[in-house]
């Protein structure tokens, strides 16, 4: 279940007393004001890219259902705030993201054709990795998406590297990072906020905690659950953020972006969230109660939270069915397409092995 | 228009199932979320979730049904404005079609296209060097800073990460001199923390740098081997071209001296075996250092295999402003036509000397030095056996799963016509390596070994 955000901590010294004060400052940045102010403008297209990337999903889900998409197929159903939160605020064509094998409401965030992506998802010529790479491996160098990696925990050094390159090109750019409250637990996450820390590089690493490593609550699997707080051995300033809410998460980003792009070295967040559906389209999900998910989607679902705001702002309900028309329309020509594009060459086979002829 | 709602596969492998419940009844309205059945597999029960909106009209397949395979109309929905009651089931069977997923290339016309391997260029070799050249008495550590040295010159993109080769001046003072002329920013000394370190340098080459990170000895890149096989190798081929990976991992190899079985190992044939990856084991200093700069410039992901016990030997090196060679070349070491004795990195050295002492006994050997692992240059040594028609291989590292067995096996499929006698391993003892200096010295491959299964492939003993 999607934690409730922290209360406020006591603060018993002043920051110029506390050595550590760093530490918390962002966190008391975001505590002062929690949520960004959006424009109309804005929280129509957030509505739209959350809508989308739920549309989308849902349907892949159907796809996958019908033996279109195989192999595994790990769905953002739930936790559509965060990307979208996160990735608005970055600049584009300058900032790099990389993420796991949940990376499908990543790249929608971003922007990129849903058609593409889902015509990865069934493996054919004309996915974005064409048909090679699948659900877990798409990439988009054009929009310094970085992947898309089935590895858990590779993607948080791999985003090291990446934040490496900004800082050695002196770029001002930022990699975000994306990991699981699974691989929140691997070595090599640590190891990169060591050298992240040691060397400032500029990166935000964003643990999406949806509460379950595959079947394994948090609680059974993680020593310390709250996970912002991991970055304290390593003094990197952690953020504890609701994932539910993607003006809160927005506001966040804001924040830590700032802190990041001053020079100031890394940030960790944790957005709180939940994933409504299994950890891959096979799992059942019999570790928790259908209740507990019932309860996430009628009291903290994303998308509904933001479209009580926008009713609330005056947009009618005609409004938001006609943007969900188009999202549904959107979606259908995404599948339409993937189902009939051809499946790659066979001498596609042993092309894009290397790069270069020997 | 109706919808129809399939038996849908929960799985990769699920073929059919069970309907085992139907949580809404015939005219019951339903959102996109709302968990329709539940099905059984033979390994857990599902639950059906909707996807579309509209009210449930026929059922089509009762719950309790067994056996209902993947793909059958087990429902039919109505959309917005229509009557539920009113929908009929599907007049087709319930035949399935053929799932894409079954690889049938669905949705292309069948192509006469082949599936053609890429196929090894001919057209490059070693430079000339030209007539007149001068040649320097260089070690192969210092050749192989040179190298790197030259590269980073060149391109500003090129830096160097690992333990202890900044301030240290190297663990093996391969670095040495080179924090001097590129300072901190390009010269970085990491923690102790290999996996971390590899990613970070794997996901720099992904950022578009061109990074050289040193592993103090490959026996702790196996610490950070996820990121050299899943990061590096796949990455372009994953991303269908998309993304390269052109990142060096270097670092001493193989048995170094009285070290033990944890720090003594050659990793050549683990890598050799990935696509994807480029993998390099120079002997020489020249090589060393034309090899060091094509990897640094390679646009694919290299692992480059030096050799401790190497990295103090002398060998000239032409003075040549660019001294780049081609990946993927055999070198000719030694011309012979009686029999050839195939090898890389450290073994070359023991390979020379059995030809010495060979000749000594009138076997006038042919020495080729592979250089490149991956792709092996397996032209090479095919015309050098269709020229001596034996062939002996000699490797410091395990017989077993080794390039040696690489070797043999292409000499079966494409020489087999042209062997005169079995082809014949020299490798290290199938043991991890011993500590004791005569039990070392016992598990690790030796000229007189070479010599022995030389003759022995040439009939003489």
């Amino acid at each position: 279940m999607a934690k409730a955000p922290k209360g406020k901590k006591t603060k018993t010294k002043s920051p110029a007393e506390d050595q550590d004060f760093v530490l918390h400052s962002l966190q008391e940045a975001l505590e002062k004001k929690r949520r960004f102010d959006a424009s109309e403008e804005q929280l129509l297209h957030f509505y739209e890219q959350m809508l989308l990337i739920r549309r989308f999903e849902e349907r892949a889900g159907q796809l996958y259902g019908l033996g279109l998409i195989g192999g595994f197929c790990h769905l953002y159903i739930g936790q559509e705030a965060v990307a979208v939160g996160l990735q608005s605020a970055l600049t584009e064509g300058l900032d790099s993201v990389i993420t796991g094998y949940r990376d499908h409401g990543h790249m929608l965030a971003y922007g990129i054709d849903p058609k593409v992506i889902m015509a990865e998802l069934t493996g054919r010529e004309a996915g974005i990795s064409k048909g090679k790479g699948g659900s877990m491996h798409m990439f988009s160098t054009e929009h310094k998406f970085y992947g898309g990696h089935g590895i858990v925990g590779a993607q948080v050094s791999l985003g090291g590297g990446l934040a490496l390159a900004h800082q050695y090109n002196d770029d001002g750019g930022l990699c975000l990072a994306y990991f699981g409250d699974g691989a929140a637990n691997q070595g090599q996450v640590y190891e990169t906020m060591n050298m992240a820390a040691l060397w400032k590089l500029p990166i935000v690493f964003v643990v999406e905690n949806n509460q379950y490593a595959m079947g394994t609550a948090v609680g059974r699997s993680s020593a310390e659950t709250e996970f912002y707080r991991r970055g304290t051995a390593f003094r990197i300033p952690g953020m504890d953020v609701n994932g539910m809410d993607v003006l809160e998460v927005r506001q966040a980003a804001e924040i830590a972006f700032a802190h990041v792009r001053e020079g100031k070295g890394p940030v960790l967040m944790e957005c709180n969230t939940y994933r409504y559906r299994g950890h891959s389209m096979s799992d059942p999900a019999k570790y928790r109660t259908r209740e507990e998910v019932q309860d996430v989607r009628e009291h903290k679902d994303p998308i509904e939270g933001l479209k009580k705001l926008l009713l609330e702002q005056g947009k009618s309900e005609d409004d938001l069915k006609a943007i969900d028309k188009d999202i549904r329309k959107i979606v259908s020509e995404a599948a339409d397409f993937a189902e009939n594009s051809p499946e790659p060459e066979p001498g596609e086979l042993y092309t894009d092995v290397l790069v270069e002829e020997y | 228009m109706a919808i129809e709602l399939k038996m849908p596969a929960l799985s990769p492998t699920m073929e059919e199932g069970t309907l085992a419940k139907w949580l809404k009844q015939e005219g019951d309205e339903i959102v996109a979320g709302d968990i329709i059945a539940e099905i059984e597999t033979d390994k857990a029960t599902m639950e059906f979730e909707a996807v579309d909106e509209g009210t449930l009209g026929k059922i089509l397949v009762e719950e309790g049904t067994e056996g209902v395979k993947v793909g059958t109309v087990i429902a039919m929905l109505a959309g917005e404005g229509e009557d539920a009651s009113a929908i009929e089931a599907p007049a087709a069977s319930n035949e399935i079609e053929d799932v894409p997923g079954e690889g049938k290339d669905v949705g292309r016309e069948p192509s006469e296209a082949e599936i053609t391997k890429p196929k090894a260029r001919t057209d490059v070799r070693d430079p000339e060097v030209p007539e007149g050249t001068s040649f320097t008495a260089t070690s192969v550590r210092e050749a192989l800073r040179d190298g790197m040295a030259e590269e980073m010159r060149r391109d500003d993109r090129v830096f160097v990460m690992g333990e202890e080769v900044a301030e240290y001046q190297g663990a093996y003072k391969v670095t040495q001199g080179l924090l001097d002329e590129f300072g901190p920013k390009r010269v970085i000394d990491t923690p102790i923390t290999e996996y971390g370190f590899a990613g970070i340098g794997t996901g720099a080459a992904m950022g578009g740098l061109r990074p050289i990170v040193e592993f103090m000895t490959f026996n702790f890149a196996m610490q950070a081997i996820d990121h050299i096989i899943n990061s590096a190798a796949k990455t372009n081929y994953m991303s269908g071209g998309q993304m390269r990976c052109p990142v060096v991992f270097r670092g001493p190899n193989g048995a170094a001296s009285r070290v033990a079985a944890q720090h003594s190992q050659n990793f050549g044939p683990w890598y050799a075996s990935v696509p994807g990856l480029i993998v390099i084991a120079p002997y020489d200093s020249a090589d060393a250092k034309g090899l060091m700069k094509a990897a640094i410039r390679s646009e694919d992901p290299v692992v480059f295999l030096e050799n401790e016990l190497v990295y103090g030997r002398s060998f000239d090196v032409p003075d040549m402003d660019d001294y780049v060679l081609p990946i993927g070349k055999a070198r000719i070491m030694r011309e012979g036509s009686d029999v050839t004795i195939v090898a890389y990195s450290i073994a070359v050295g023991l390979a020379l000397e059995a030809a010495d002492e060979l000749a000594g006994e009138g076997i006038n050997a042919e020495v080729i030095d592979l250089r490149t692992l991956r792709p092996l240059d397996k032209e090479a040594v095919l015309a050098s056996l269709a020229k001596t028609n034996r062939l002996v291989i000699a490797e410091e590292g395990w017989p077993t799963c080794s390039i040696a067995s690489e070797i043999i096996a292409i000499c079966m499929e494409d020489g087999f016509d042209h062997l005169d006698a079995p082809v014949t391993r020299v490798c290290d003892e199938d043991v991890p390596l011993p500590y004791a200096a005569n039990l070392e010295k016992l598990a690790l491959i030796d000229t007189p070994r070479i010599v022995d299964a030389v003759k022995k492939v040439c009939y003489r003993d």
